[in-house]
């Protein structure tokens, strides 16, 4: 009894496993629907500049090397392998064998030079071309032999493989199509109503059964940029996935036991106060000397209450703000630097320091000026408003009054990097590239992004030098020890300088079919199409 | 005033009394922030629940509301005196200055103003109070909406012209000023009283819509606009009904409006 119990039970687990892994196939057939935020303007993959074009371009293109999205380290793509010579100046790619290009064209050493070349091209105006350009002399790319590529730099870029990662290989012939190597390619677009992309059936990669990839055989975009809509189609089952969720809707969905919900864990996005630094600035003298006065930014810190931000403006899903990176960027974060604490009573005495002091309930300066701002943020922003209403009320309790002025976004941006008539501003950064180097336009005091004071001739405080130092020593760094000492240096000056003042990192919140499996979510973009071509899509009755 | 009309303006002074004396009702000022209770349910201590940032809802609808109503009719009334002012001129002294009016008037009313709101908006000084800016942004409603208004005007005074107790007073001697600030003002005063009382519910759903982009009143003064933006997401409204608040608030008054304005469709 026992052996036929037993071999009875082994048969009942055996089916139980085999029903299992029948369900897990993909759907015959099955598409993938999502939706784009807005209508990629362009689909040449060298002048992509937006979210919705950069992910058509991820998709349907291959480059010589990937970031890897949950490892964040390069791997090899179109080329099986690369090596740099030991002065960073010169770099050998050598291309996989047997590589097609979606129509079927082998893909040879000619395509990535005319790619370069393409790309360097001032004429093309590629937005990618930066990245590159040393100002020292120009980047050489060369043919080597029928299977390598040489590239050859003026000067050392620190994390050169990194770039490669949005730099798309096409064929010599067609370097303005949507010929390319990528998992999918476009098959059908209707402007500003839906972008369809179809397996590619050259696409060289195969799973570790061997089975070609991608498993889907095709992914609709539908275009549209209400975020209600789109968590509202997830709900019905019309799409498959929402890359990005606010923590309310987040909340929402979680009840739904059609959506999954995903906390992808801190973003590597900012949202972050500062104030207006630039000398020129219109407005009063004496405000100009508060804003420059690190104990008035610091006091302004920690009168901050973030754990509130975080608790009631996310719902929990934040996490308090020390610097540029959150602690998910495990590469580049610095854990020595914490965030300001909340205390009303460390922000008095740094004001009392710096000669503020109550009177009749407001704060005043040392020449009797009323200490009062104004804060300007983009209007439309749920999040970002609710902020700046905690933020107005801790400032309260110290006797600063703030106003918050919100604009729509084109007159935002002209007084924050053209005019400089504003105060201070709420505002948000997102990083693309988890890498330093994607932030030297932030932190050298020459760059258009030093929102501060950006564009200076030189840099106007010695704090500011040191970063302008420290970020060229990063960049230029071959090894990767020197470089993070580097930008650890920075994260520490940015602390205690305060001249962003980080309030919170929020999580990265996704939602997604229960039958959409091989879901890998990253904080990097693109958070959960990354790996789409190993995700699969199972029949309405399997979930795993 | 049929009953219905009664019952409708009866409930237009309740509102408007009982939020002239929000002071004296709301639970709670309208800006203190009960962070340890956001999002609460209706209870006795918040009559009306708190919304995210742990603000009594109720309060904020009192204060929100004394705002709406005191601005919006000075708002009309501030329209209404351009519209008058300028279609008694386009009427009275006709030619290119009844062109010009009538020009300006094509224009504004063919510029979509929410744009031109913004960008007059953004070219005002950042660093005011709450209430002066919520003063700017109902005056700027004001200044922009006398589009409309202008030819009803100009239409009343010409046809007012036209008639005999006009002739009269001209066959008397009275001056031309006269004629137009007495005997024709008063012609066309019923027309103008319309005309006010249209604009109101105007103005109250104006700045409804610029609080629903986020450019009505600032934080952390309440109107209803700002509070209105709350009901974007719908799936919150479900949960938490009681955030519809403003909005039935909203749909009262200006059904109330409508009914005390409507004559033909009350009076049989």
């Amino acid at each position: 009894m026992k052996l036929t119990g037993s071999c009875l039970a082994l048969v009942v687990l055996f089916s139980s496993f085999a029903a299992d892994e029948s369900q897990l196939q993909p759907a015959a057939n099955s598409q993938l629907r999502a939706v784009l935020r807005s209508d990629p303007k362009t689909l040449d993959p060298l002048l992509v500049e937006e979210e919705s074009g950069d992910l058509i371009r991820y998709l349907t293109h291959g480059f010589l090397l990937r970031v890897n999205r949950r490892t964040q380290q390069p791997e090899p793509d179109a080329a099986a392998s690369w090596k740099i010579s030991p002065d960073g100046k010169r770099l050998l790619f050598r291309l996989r064998p047997g590589l097609r290009f979606s129509d079927g064209a082998p893909v040879t050493p000619a395509d990535v030079v005319a790619t370069f070349r393409r790309m360097m091209d001032p004429a093309t105006k590629s937005p990618l071309a930066g990245a590159f350009d040393s100002g020292q002399g120009n980047l050489i790319v060369r043919a080597e032999g029928s299977t390598a590529v040489v590239l050859e730099l003026p000067a050392p870029v620190a994390g050169v493989e990194r770039l490669f990662d949005q730099v798309p290989v096409m064929p010599a012939g067609q370097l303005t199509g949507s010929v390319g190597l990528g998992a999918f390619v476009v098959a059908s677009r209707q402007a500003g109503s839906q972008i369809t992309l179809a397996r590619n059936p050259y696409y060289w990669k195969r799973d570790p059964s061997g089975a070609p990839l991608p498993y889907l055989a095709s992914i609709r975009f539908d275009i549209h940029s209400n975020r209600d809509v789109e968590s509202l189609r997830l709900r019905r089952g019309e799409i498959h996935l929402v890359s990005s969720v606010d923590s309310e809707t987040f909340d929402q969905l979680k009840s739904n036991q059609q959506v999954r919900t995903i906390d992808i864990g801190p973003s590597y996005d900012s949202e972050m106060l500062w104030f207006n630094q630039v000398s020129k600035a219109p407005g009063p003298e004496y405000k100009k000397q508060w804003f420059r006065s690190r104990a008035f930014r610091k006091a302004i810190s920690h009168a901050i209450n973030r754990a509130d931000i975080a608790r009631l403006v996310y719902r929990g899903l934040a996490e308090p703000a020390s610097g540029p990176y959150p602690a998910a960027n495990k590469l580049w974060f610095n854990s020595k630097v914490q965030p300001d604490a909340y205390s009303p009573e460390s922000a008095a005495r740094l004001l009392a320091s710096d000669g503020f002091s109550r009177k009749d309930g407001s704060l005043v300066d040392r020449a009797g000026n009323r200490v009062e701002f104004s804060v300007v943020t983009n209007s439309g922003n749920k999040s970002r408003a609710r902020i700046a209403s905690l933020i107005q009320q801790d400032l309260a309790a110290l006797g600063i009054r703030v106003s918050i002025v919100p604009l729509d976004f084109p007159s935002l941006i002209e007084r924050i990097t053209r005019t400089s008539a504003y105060e201070a501003c709420l505002l948000g950064l997102v990083n693309v590239d988890p890498d330093p180097n994607g932030q030297m336009n932030v932190w050298l005091s020459s760059g258009a992004n030093h929102q501060w004071n950006p564009r200076q001739a030189s840099p106007e405080t010695p704090w500011e030098a040191e970063l302008d130092r420290l970020m060229r020593a990063q960049s230029s760094a071959a090894s990767y020890k020197r470089r993070k000492a580097a930008f650890d240096r920075v994260q520490e000056i940015v602390s205690e300088q305060a001249p962003f003042i980080y309030l919170v990192s929020k999580h990265a919140l996704a939602a997604a079919s229960p039958r959409l499996a091989g879901l890998e979510p990253s904080p990097l973009t693109p958070a959960l199409l990354w790996n789409a071509d190993r995700l699969r899509l199972l029949p309405e009755q399997a979930r795993p | 005033m049929s009953g219905l009309q009664v019952f409708a303006f009866a409930v237009l002074v309740l509102v408007v009394t009982v939020s002239l004396g929000a002071a004296l009702w709301a639970p709670a000022p309208y800006e203190k922030q009960f962070r340890e209770a956001p999002n609460a349910p209706p209870s006795a201590r918040f009559p009306l629940g708190t919304d995210e940032l742990g603000r009594d809802r109720l309060s904020r609808l009192l204060f929100g509301s004394r705002l709406s109503l005191l601005l919006a009719p000075a708002a009309a009334l501030l329209s209404t005196g351009i519209a008058v002012c300028l279609g008694l001129a386009a009427a009275h002294f006709g030619g290119w200055i009844e062109r010009a009016v009538l020009e300006a008037s094509d224009l504004f009313s063919s510029v979509p103003w929410l744009f031109l709101l913004l960008a007059v908006r953004a070219m005002l000084p950042l660093n005011v109070p709450p209430i002066t800016s919520v003063g700017i942004t109902f005056a700027l409603l004001g200044l922009l909406g006398w589009a409309s208004g202008v030819r009803v005007v100009r239409a009343a005074v010409v046809n007012a012209a036209g008639s005999d107790f006009v002739l009269q007073a001209r066959a008397c001697g009275c001056a031309p000023r006269r004629i137009l600030f007495v005997h024709l003002a008063a012609a066309i005063l019923p027309v103008l009283t319309a005309q006010y009382w249209l604009a109101v519910p105007q103005f109250l759903l104006a700045e409804a819509n610029l609080g629903i982009l986020g450019l009505g009143v600032t934080e952390p003064l309440p109107s209803w606009g700002n509070m209105l933006a709350d009901l974007q997401n719908v799936p919150a409204i479900l949960e938490a009904p009681w955030r519809l608040a403003p909005a039935l608030l909203l749909l009262l008054v200006l059904g109330c409006f409508q009914l005390v304005l409507s004559k033909k469709e009350v009076q049989p």
